[in-house]
């Protein structure tokens, strides 16, 4: 599968031309050939890039997909978000683990399968899914997992699989403008040179377009001050980074729509007069990795990308794709740059934000991937054409992913102002008890409130759209998420770097039935601590499942509480677990006994 | 005409470019911080020194002063977030300050006193962290890490060695040295550098010397945080 010998360190580090900036993608080719990031290599590649060994150590230990021990020739992550959960995912791991015999975690006897569990991998309308050295394969059963265990047993390479695991179905379920109408390349790049960049800004701005990322900044306005602001170069970045649990629209629109993408980010480069743009994919995306690059080549040789586009000779623009490594921090928008500069994805100081100060402290535009390709369809349109789909405040469409408990999983279209109700019907989801908007970091809204429009003054959105029924926990929905986010905070302040590992242990101690009325004051206590303090959005939204959840489903907290007042976090019995793992004893005389 | 700012409603004289926590200092007066050193780039990690800007929640010491600004920093509600902060700092650590050589000296003590810090509050994480004794003349007790980067700053900025770094993520963040020992010794650190005295806590010691001053003799043994210039805080030159 690897373009490299084994462990060619200087060919790897010369592709990516001897620069540091570009550590994080010559890590993951160190580890696509070698199986693993081991520490001498570490002191090579600091000699080869003229950097300290801690600098290269810092990054490589920060993103999850990157590690110094074997995870033999087949490395097994299943998704995680309580989606793949709902969808039978501890049974089927546990069951994909007995058939190869092995423990989750732990390398195989042989040193050849690895099986671990990974952060939501953009897949939730085929849940459940898991990642096979990278490669995503959807919709997982018993016999789908048969399959994969005697294709590891026979050490089968993965090139020579069967296509089928690997088939990836947009589920467009209700087209629209993006998804539904045929786009010919080229026809926004003409509009704009036809038109000019002035006039193009001020259609994007007349579209009252806002960023589908999720804060919603007017789209124009970022161009218009990155264009003003003054540097060496400029720079264009998309961010499909994609990373909130349960969004999956970029994954289509990237799958399907590329061109679209990548017109738009071009439209934009002529507008802030970028050379040089990049695709920041999610590491979980390789799969896509091909049919993009080809689309690139497609779209330089019809002088779409590369040097005097379209024939103007002042228009040189390319496109670079690089991939991440494991961090749902590297979709906030400064980590981003901080990961595309080589660097742990840890958020900047802001401001100055990247409009004036991004990649390589060069003023940079960094947009959502269906914010381009909105981008796109207005340069081609025109902004009064867009600015007639939504409401006044949300103008156009929004792409939203549609998974949980329903019939029809997938990518809906909708004009901004969609009720939720409308969704849930479109969906088929008719026993819907609560739905989690905009993922983890959103919003949790009960049956009460299905009226509610899906519009950024009402329900803001990135896209993700769980649906849960009357039958699901929204406790375990909870602590799902707080998992998510104690292991995804990047650590750099104080309040989330612990915060969310408090809580994380409180919910865990709730759902181990030791929790009380205290507990709960706790959470509320480490929310405050979270929204006022922490540095990013990440801290900021990491205890809202927590205390939406609380204020809208008290019940599921209620049941577990054992006392009402409290209860110490220190369980005399679990810490006898590992002295009865290691004396194999499981009998009445090897717990203690539980106070009445 | 010098610009000023009111903080809790004394008025701060300001030049363009400064950050709160740099104004205020100038000013004399104190906002609790642990991972601003007024000789090193601003980090805003420890989030200590948050104050109320004109109704906006930010961190001092990445902020920039501006005109008719309104910042609030001595209410109760800040003073008790702090206090929240500096809890989850002992939490995530080890720090056993009766067996400390920085007892008495250590920022992050004192600070705790300021705040009127009784108990640790949260549950202890009781993390098992490495101590690296292997160097001659320096100690890396991590246990009392509160992963500030100062040392890490200093040895980049000052000392020119990049000695120190951040590993991992999340609550496994952890200082790592530069080398591929993982062992203090086989890095470049001398016990002259800038890197060897930045450390607010006892996470760097020098060896030897732990006991110098006896406790009760230290410095905020007897004055609390708050009215100890630390050397070099008073405003930078600017030419
Ligand atoms: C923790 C965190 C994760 C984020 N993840 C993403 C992401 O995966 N994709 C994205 O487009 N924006 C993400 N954002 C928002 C970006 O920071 C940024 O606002 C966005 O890329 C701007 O593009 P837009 O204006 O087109 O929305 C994230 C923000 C935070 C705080
Ligand atoms: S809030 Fe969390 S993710 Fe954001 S900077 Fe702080 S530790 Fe990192
Ligand atoms: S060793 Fe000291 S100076 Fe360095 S990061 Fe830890 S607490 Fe800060
Ligand atoms: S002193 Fe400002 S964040 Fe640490």
């Amino acid at each position: 599968m690897s373009d490299y010998d084994v462990c060619d360190l200087p060919g790897i580090v010369a592709r990516w031309h001897h620069d540091p900036a570009n550590l994080v993608q010559i890590l993951r080719n160190v580890q696509e050939s070698c199986g693993t990031i081991p520490s001498d290599t570490l002191d090579r590649l600091a000699k080869l890039l003229d950097v300290p060994r801690v600098r290269i150590e810092s990054t490589a230990s920060f993103y999850a997909f990157f590690h110094a021990e074997s995870h033999g020739a087949y490395e097994i992550l299943f998704s995680d978000n309580v989606i793949d959960q709902m969808a039978g995912k501890a049974e089927l791991k546990q069951y994909f683990c007995e058939r190869l015999w092995l423990e989750p975690r732990k390398l195989s006897e042989d040193g050849l399968v690895y099986v671990d569990d990974t952060a939501d991998i953009g897949l939730a309308d085929q849940a459940p899914a898991m990642l096979v050295n990278g490669f995503a394969v959807p919709a997982l059963d018993k016999s789908r997992l048969d399959l994969v265990a005697e294709l590891i047993r026979a050490q089968k390479p993965l090139a020579e699989w069967p296509p089928m695991l690997f088939e990836i179905p947009d589920n467009i379920r209700q087209p629209g403008p993006l998804t539904g109408e045929a786009f010919t390349p080229g026809a926004a790049l003409k509009a704009t040179l036809a038109r000019g960049t002035e006039a193009t800004l001020a259609e994007v701005d007349a579209a009252s377009l806002r960023g589908r990322g999720g804060a919603g900044f007017r789209t124009a306005t970022k161009w218009a001050s990155c264009r003003k602001a003054e540097g060496r170069a400029h720079y264009v970045v998309c961010n499909a980074d994609e990373g909130e649990p349960g969004t999956f629209k970029d994954r289509v629109l990237l799958n399907s729509h590329a061109d679209l993408v990548f017109e738009g980010m071009t439209v934009c480069a002529r507008v802030i007069g970028a050379r040089r743009g990049f695709v920041y994919l999610r590491g979980e995306y390789k799969n896509l990795l091909e049919k993009l690059e080809s689309v690139l080549a497609r779209r330089r040789e019809a002088n779409l990308l590369g040097q005097a586009i379209l024939g103007e000779a002042d228009f040189d623009f390319d496109i670079e794709i690089h991939l991440g490594a494991g961090a749902y921090i590297c979709g906030e928008e400064s980590a981003l740059i901080e990961s595309l500069e080589g660097k742990p994805g840890k958020p900047r100081n802001r401001p100055p934000f990247p409009d004036r100060c991004g990649y390589r402290n060069q003023p940079t535009v960094v947009n959502n991937v269906e914010t381009f390709a909105c981008a796109a369809k207005i340069a081609e349109k025109g902004g009064a054409w867009f600015a007639a789909m939504g409401t006044p405040q949300s103008a156009g469409s929004k792409l939203i992913s549609v998974s949980g408990d329903c019939q029809r999983p997938g990518v809906y279209e909708y004009s901004f102002g969609v009720t939720v109700r409308q969704v849930l019907i479109d969906c088929g989801a008719e026993d819907a008890h609560a739905v989690q908007v905009s993922g983890p970091s959103g919003t949790c809204i009960s049956f009460r409130e299905f009226d509610r429009r899906i519009a950024f003054e009402d329900l803001a959105t990135a896209g993700a759209f769980m649906v849960f029924s009357r039958e699901r926990d929204m406790f375990e929905v909870a602590r799902n998420f707080t998992h998510f986010f104690a292991h995804e905070s990047c650590g750099f302040c104080t309040p989330c770097r612990v915060g969310t590992s408090l809580l994380r242990n409180i919910m865990d101690k709730l759902a181990a039935g030791k929790g009380s009325a205290y507990d709960m004051n706790e959470m509320k206590h480490i929310m405050h601590i979270l929204r006022g303090m922490a540095h990013c959005g990440l801290g900021h939204t990491a205890a809202n499942p927590v205390v939406q959840t609380m204020e809208k489903f008290p019940e599921a907290y209620e049941r577990r509480l054992k006392r009402l007042d409290f209860e110490p976090a220190f369980d005399l019995d679990g810490a006898l677990a590992t002295a009865r793992l290691i004396t194999g004893r499981d009998d009445e005389w090897a717990h203690l006994a539980e106070e009445p | 005409m010098t610009k000023t700012f009111t903080l809790d409603g004394k008025t701060i004289p300001f030049e363009e470019g400064e950050t709160i926590m740099e104004a205020a200092a100038a000013a004399g007066v104190y906002i609790p911080h642990l991972c601003h050193h007024p000789e090193f780039k601003p980090h805003g990690s420890c989030k200590l020194c948050t104050v109320n800007i004109g109704g906006r929640l930010g961190a001092a010491c990445t902020n920039q002063a501006a005109e008719g600004m309104k910042v609030e920093s001595e209410t109760a509600a800040l003073n008790a977030d702090r206090l929240a902060l500096t809890q989850m700092l002992f939490v995530e650590g080890n720090h056993v300050c009766p067996s400390c050589e920085k007892s008495g000296n250590c920022q992050l003590q004192a600070v705790a006193y300021h705040l009127g810090m009784l108990t640790p509050h949260f549950t202890h994480f009781y993390p098992a962290r490495d101590v690296d004794a292997s160097h001659p003349d320096v100690l890396l007790e991590r246990n009392r890490c509160i992963l500030c980067e100062l040392c890490v700053r200093a040895s980049r900025d000052v000392d020119g060695k990049n000695v120190f770094g951040i590993g991992g993520r999340g609550i496994r963040a952890r200082l790592i040295v530069n080398a591929a020992s993982g062992r203090l010794a086989d890095t470049s650190m001398s016990v002259t550098d800038r890197a060897a005295e930045v450390c607010p806590t006892g996470a760097i010691i020098r060896k030897r010397h732990g006991f110098t001053i006896p406790i009760g003799k230290r410095l905020y043994d007897h004055h609390d945080i708050a009215e100890v210039p630390v050397a070099g805080i008073e405003r930078p030159k600017r030419d």
